[in-house]
């Protein structure tokens, strides 16, 4: 299953990491300070800022994953880029980014120092730094074995030089480093994956040829365009693929899991909060929105037709298989694909675009944990306070540049842990990204509802994702053989897949959370003063109208409009 | 700071004459049996060359009514 380079791909590759590390070198002289460093100085165009925020998404693990999702369920994976992704949008960008942007926070646990209090953030900020290091662990991880498996690389060799050229840019030139990188590699991964994309529909027969043939291989008992459809058959879990069903499709993905992840993630979020103003901010999610919803032409289409590959002896494709349970290993679907399809030059572009992918997300999470470890901890748990601004500017942008060492080296530890123990490892990603959910009900609260008080948060937050994690340790999906993918505890519930299981656990911590934090706002003491809460919540904050002097198309309201027609046209089209 | 446009529109300059050149060097070879048959690095060559240099171009464009 090798892939041979030629020296083209190989110096396609090269030139990439020149230009990546050029951008780096060429901003280093403007990093004066921490807030240049760690938050890009606040000065970023929104068309930038907005392709920066859809390719932090786009990590190596999206990628790759979302293709062999694909294959393993077919267009039903669209929901990620649709209901899971354009709602949650939309209502970051036009409802939550004005308090976001106008508090002049720096960050989402900071946003919640102003809001509730310290207890709150520091919660929020510490969970969130072990997250983030999780999360770029396992991704780099996943790149090197790919890269050493299929490319032949040394996989020490692989993880490091990756690693360390994010290192190097995000050390020299920061957050604005991260973002510039991050425009450059959306549009690698998107040129990169077009030929692949265009050659696997024409192999097929285009779209027509794709029907018959994916009704051909599609198995008993599903409708013959059960892979090639999103909603239409999630009336019962037997009935697609995925086993979901439409209520935890709707509500779990789309206004849990979805409003958590893209309302909340500082990761993402953080884009925007580098806008250069709050206009531009508000755009920012929107314009991310837009490729977002066509990125499944690229990367989901191609693993469907996958599928039929796999089916058709005469095509000679197959995906490796897992030694110890013989099932095909759909995170290689990807670069099995770029095999099959691409000749040398366009091919070194491919394994470039998944190369890219890989840093984007994992600068996305260095710049992130830069930011949070700088203010969110450092500044408020660990130095003293003292009263010269200059002197402490200049030491926080070192405390920020040390943050994004460590960072870097803490990640690498934790794909070392992760190819050791790999199970743990996704084990805990699950168990800490189960803190969106809560968190986007306290911000939501928070934003929306004046008598939100501190401690109620604190309890809802604390609440919300310990009954997250109770979920996971009573209940197992169908066939699971660990417990790390649930039942540790006991086992009450199975449910027939693991999202399935992943659905539901949003739903019932954001309830909770919700619930708590209302409950104790009513027989707890708001501590905030009205004035202080003045530009963080909806009802004491002056209503955003758009300038009307722009044409309509460039507000943040035209342009939400515009993204939701697309998004509920795209949702028919593919229903 | 510094227009993003510059750099992309390089990039991507010389991608496209690399991989159209290296697309002109094999168009006999037996490699694009894969691609269906089709020299998609001459095709990816060109769009990307055009790509690039829409960038650079608008980038030039900004520059001048900055100026002004």
């Amino acid at each position: 299953m090798k892939v041979e380079l030629l020296w083209i791909d190989k110096l396609i590759m090269i030139i990439y990491f020149i230009f990546v590390l050029g951008i780096g070198w060429f901003l280093r002289r403007y990093m004066k300070n921490a807030n240049a460093f760690l938050e890009a100085g606040r000065s970023m165009p929104a068309w930038v800022a907005g392709l920066a925020f859809i390719s932090a998404n786009l990590g190596a693990l999206e990628v790759m994953g979302m293709c062999g999702s694909g294959a393993k369920y077919g267009m039903m994976t669209a929901h990620f880029y649709l209901i899971g992704a354009i709602p949650g949008i939309i209502f970051l960008a036009i409802f939550m980014m004005p308090f976001y942007y106008g508090s002049k926070a720096r960050s989402v646990p900071e946003f919640l120092k102003l809001r509730y209090d310290e207890k709150t953030r520091g919660l929020n900020a510490i969970l969130f730094a072990v997250m983030t290091i999780l999360a770029s662990g396992i991704s780099m991880y996943a790149l090197a074995i790919l890269m050493e498996k299929v490319l032949g690389w040394d996989y020490n060799l692989c993880l490091w030089i990756s690693a360390l050229i994010v290192l190097a840019y995000t050390y020299l030139g920061g957050l604005s480093s991260a973002i510039y990188n991050e425009v450059i590699q959306f549009f690698i991964i998107v040129i990169g994956l077009m030929p692949l994309a265009f050659l696997a529909l024409k192999d097929v027969g285009g779209w027509a040829g794709l029907k018959t043939h994916i009704a051909a291989v599609t198995p008993h008992p599903y409708a013959p365009d059960a892979f090639l459809s999103t909603w239409k058959y999630t009336g019962s879990t037997s009935a697609n693929p995925m086993g979901v069903e439409w209520f935890g499709v709707f509500f779990g993905l789309g206004l849990v899991l979805a409003f958590g992840y893209w309302c909340t993630n500082f990761l993402i979020v953080q884009r925007a909060f580098a806008a250069e103003s709050k206009t531009a901010a508000r755009k920012v999610p929107l314009i991310g929105g837009l490729p977002k919803m066509f990125l499944p032409v690229l990367i989901i289409v191609p693993g469907i037709i996958a599928l039929v590959l796999m089916n058709d002896p005469a095509k000679g494709f197959s995906l490796p298989t897992d030694p110890t349970n013989g099932r095909p290993i759909y995170d290689y679907t990807i670069i099995m694909l770029l095999k099959q399809y691409l000749p040398s030059g366009v091919l070194g572009l491919g394994i470039t675009a998944l190369l890219a992918s890989f840093m984007s997300g994992m600068a996305g999470n260095v710049s992130a944990f830069n930011t949070v470890w700088t203010y969110d901890i450092y500044q408020s748990y660990i130095r003293k306070r003292t009263n010269n601004a200059e002197a402490d500017d200049r030491h926080y942008l070192n405390v920020g540049r040390i943050a994004t060492v460590a960072g870097v080296l803490l990640s690498i530890a934790s794909a070392y842990i992760a190819s050791k123990f790999g199970n743990i490892m996704d084990f805990l990603q699950t168990i800490f990204s189960m803190i969106n959910a809560p968190l986007f009900a306290v911000i939501f609260l928070g934003m929306f509802w004046k008598r939100t008080t501190g401690h109620a948060a604190f309890i809802g937050l604390l609440a919300g994702f310990i009954i997250a994690v109770l979920h996971h340790g009573l209940t197992m999906p169908a066939g699971a053989t660990t417990l790390f993918k649930g039942g540790w505890l006991g086992h009450v519930h199975t449910y027939p897949v693991e999202m399935a299981q992943n659905f539901w656990a949003a739903i019932i911590a954001f309830t909770i959370s919700t619930s708590v934090t209302v409950g104790l706002s009513f027989v707890t003491k708001q501590t905030k003063a009205v004035d202080d809460l003045r530009g963080l919540v909806y009802s004491l904050t002056p209503h955003e109208t758009d300038d009307r002097n722009i044409p309509w198309y460039k507000r943040p309201t035209g342009l939400a409009v515009i993204v939701g027609v697309i998004f509920i046209v795209l949702t028919i089209l593919i229903w | 700071m510094v227009d993003i446009r510059i750099p992309i529109g390089l990039m991507f300059s010389i991608f496209g004459i690399l991989i159209t050149l290296f697309g002109l060097f094999t168009i006999d070879a037996g490699m694009y049996q894969k691609s269906l048959g089709m020299n998609v690095n001459i095709i990816m060559g060109l769009i990307m060359l055009a790509f690039g240099l829409i960038m650079l171009w608008f980038s030039r464009r900004k520059k001048k009514t900055n100026q002004n």
